[in-house]
């Protein structure tokens, strides 16, 4: 249905557009939806080996991202993670070019070179992933450093797992946002799990909030469970950066419920509990958040997006790959 | 170095580095300077000196010892169109850096296809003398030269220590300068207006028949005095300054090996997988058989830099063992031993640092 030539655009021209009457649990149903069903599409398509880069999926982890962003800006920026499907779809990334990119074509966010693992779109903001755990971070410390520099009204905000909370590099980099005051918010999606380490066998001392704490940052802790309430508590952490009142940190509870890597399941290793795991799938934060809206809104919705993400995964189909002439370029910036 | 008039102006090469870091600041609101002592009375070797004076606190400061995150904070400002020059008074401390310079600064580009871009400056000073030991006299110029998407500068006069550092400053790429502590001091010819010197060219510095020195950064003056000392017996050396290693300027030296046939590259580090690897790798291949010639490399010995003069005098190559290993080429096995005269670095004997 659609060229590769400048043709994805127009799907995502104005990404999160929802109808003017419509509330916060609606947006934030369809991005959760898009982002959950978009995954579940990887899942289904992956067998096929028309996706040959990992994949580190997000599902059951939507709400962070999708309750964060709807507070933000498109001139606002976001640095992410390897696990970044649901960061950059909820900033608003352009979903044509984000399957494009899955399937390694020219139309994809990087033409191919980068992958589910560094998705970029810097027309929304999406500053794009690392793979290498806690490096992003100080990148989103520098941007807001550039923020304050030129006295913009925009923030950052940064988003990475509780993993990356024991490097030192997150304790360099807050430190220094705090020292400067900078326009920006930590988001640590706490999922308990580095790979297959838990947080506990990893973390000394009271916890991320506290750490947090004693460098000078106002830290909450926001429990999984409650998509709204995570919502106005990653909006009031957002206004308050916005006044420049100094950087915030939220440790948002969440879980993975896919392997670390990979589109499957993770039972047959045994590092959690089964019962920890299926407690999670039946208290689904998208399947709660639905029965708050009319069932007539939510068929639209699912049809909608199913939509977007069929035409989504067909124009990605359809392109070409790269010509063996790119692989040279872009070493160095022009 | 180059002839000079009475109008032409000389400068240390600090005051070339800091007139470059001045003029951009000037020229651009979106340069500024971060690093560990660049805002403090000694302004980092007189480099920094002030900086903040003139363009406030935000353009030249003083930053937590924290390499890691500091790196990425440029990186990240850099994302955003900021111009930052990042200083190390000890390149030791750029190993520190290496995550965020290889893994985001030099993959930023290329692996978004274009859609980002980091124009970083990171100034890395080499130690020398006055017993700065094994931690604060590396020099890892070779780490960077391995990766792409890195540029890495050399320069060894202040003539282009400026001008590199203000192509640097330009360039929409991350660059590493490197500095040798003992060049801080030297003079040399520096105009006053703002230039680019480019990448990927090298400078004959001498010229000369016999023999091809190729000296990086330091030993480039080293390699210079050991040309007079073979002057003195009739062997006419070449000396070529890369002043940028990567990109390399191939074409200019293995030019001049094709006419000399011989070839010592004295690096300022290590031989094993060193930039003289590379440099003697590269004019092989240039050559592709169309002239033999014999090769040298000269750098530090393999061991930790030791701290007492007494050691630390055999630790670095100097231009009496560069003239003798020239000698050896030129003259072949046979030849009568020759001894050649002490030929004395200033900058380095009388360096008193402490740092």
């Amino acid at each position: 249905m659609l060229g590769p030539a400048g043709a994805s655009r127009r799907l995502t021209a104005e990404p999160m557009e929802v109808p003017r009457n419509s509330g916060t649990a609606e947006r934030l149903y369809r991005s959760m939806y898009l982002i959950r069903r978009v995954e579940e599409e990887i899942i289904r398509l992956y067998p096929s080996d028309k996706i040959k880069s990992p994949v580190h999926l997000s599902i059951g982890q939507e709400a962070v991202s999708a309750a964060v962003c709807d507070h933000l800006e498109r001139s606002d920026y976001v640095f992410g993670t390897y696990r970044g499907h649901a960061l950059y779809l909820a900033k608003g990334g352009d979903l044509p070019r984000m399957m494009a990119e899955l399937y390694g074509k020219a139309h994809g966010a990087a033409r191919g070179k980068a992958g589910s693992m560094h998705l970029v779109d810097v027309d929304v903001g999406m500053m794009g992933t690392s793979a290498i755990v806690a490096t992003g971070i100080s990148n989103a410390v520098g941007a807001a450093l550039a923020l304050k520099m030129r006295r913009s009204k925009a923030i950052v905000v940064c988003f990475f797992g509780e993993g990356a909370v024991d490097e030192g590099s997150f304790h360099e980099s807050i430190n220094f946002a705090s020292l400067k005051r900078l326009p920006i918010v930590f988001v640590c999606e706490n999922n308990f799990y580095a790979i297959y380490s838990h947080v506990k066998d990893r973390l000394a001392g009271p916890g991320l909030v506290e750490r947090a704490r004693s460098y000078g940052v106002t830290a909450d802790r926001i429990e999984d469970g409650d998509v709204l309430a995570c919502h106005d508590a990653v909006g009031s952490a957002i206004e308050a950066v916005r006044r420049d009142e100094g950087p915030r940190f939220l440790e948002c509870m969440t879980y993975r419920w896919r392997d670390h890597v990979g589109p499957g399941e993770d039972r047959q290793y045994r590092y959690r509990p089964e019962a920890e795991l299926d407690l999670k799938i039946k208290n689904d934060n998208l399947a709660a958040l639905g029965r708050l809206l009319p069932p007539d809104l939510k068929q639209l919705i699912k049809a909608e997006e199913e939509a977007r993400i069929a035409a989504a995964i067909d124009w990605a189909e359809k392109g070409e790959f790269p010509a063996a002439s790119e692989v040279r370029d872009h070493v160095f910036a022009d | 170095m180059s002839l000079r008039t009475e109008s032409e102006r000389e400068l240390t090469y600090a005051e070339a580095v800091f007139e470059a870091t001045r003029s951009e600041m000037r020229r651009d609101p979106n340069v500024f300077v971060m690093g560990q002592g660049v805002d403090d009375p000694r302004g980092m070797f007189g480099t920094t000196l002030g900086l903040h004076e003139e363009f406030g606190a935000e353009r030249n400061f003083d930053v937590p010892l924290a390499e890691d995150a500091m790196t990425g904070i440029g990186i990240g400002a850099a994302l955003l169109g900021m111009r930052p020059i990042q200083v190390h008074q000890r390149m030791d401390f750029v190993l520190l850096c290496m995550n965020q310079l290889v893994n985001m600064a030099a993959k930023m580009s290329y692996m978004f296809s274009g859609a980002h871009r980091v124009p970083l400056v990171v100034r890395a000073i080499i130690g020398r003398s006055w017993g700065q030991g094994a931690q604060h006299s590396q020099a890892f110029h070779s780490y960077f030269m391995h990766v792409p998407g890195l540029r890495v500068v050399a320069p060894t006069t202040p003539h282009d220590a400026k001008g590199c550092l203000t192509t640097a400053i330009r360039d929409d790429n991350p660059v590493l300068m490197i500095e040798h502590r003992m060049l801080h001091g030297v003079r040399g010819v520096v105009p006053e207006e703002s230039y680019e010197v480019p990448y990927g060219r090298a400078r004959v510095l001498t010229k000369g028949d016999d023999v091809t020195l190729v000296g990086i950064s330091h030993m480039a003056l080293e390699c210079v005095r050991a040309k007079h000392l073979l002057s003195e017996i009739g062997i006419e050396a070449e000396v070529i300054d890369p002043v940028s290693l990567s990109p390399l300027d191939v074409e200019t030296i293995a030019a001049s090996v094709e006419r000399t046939g011989r070839l010592v590259v004295v690096d300022t580090g290590w031989l094993s997988c060193g930039a003289s690897a590379e440099i003697l790798a590269r004019v092989f291949e240039h050559l592709d058989g169309r002239r033999a010639f014999v090769g040298r490399r000269m750098g530090y010995l393999p061991t930790p830099c030791p701290t007492t003069k007494v050691l630390e005098n055999l630790y670095y190559p100097t231009a009496r063992s560069i003239a003798e290993t020239a000698y050896g080429l030129v003259r072949g096995k046979g030849a009568a031993e020759w001894q050649p005269p002490h030929a004395d670095s200033l900058e380095v004997s009388e360096f008193r640092g402490p740092f």
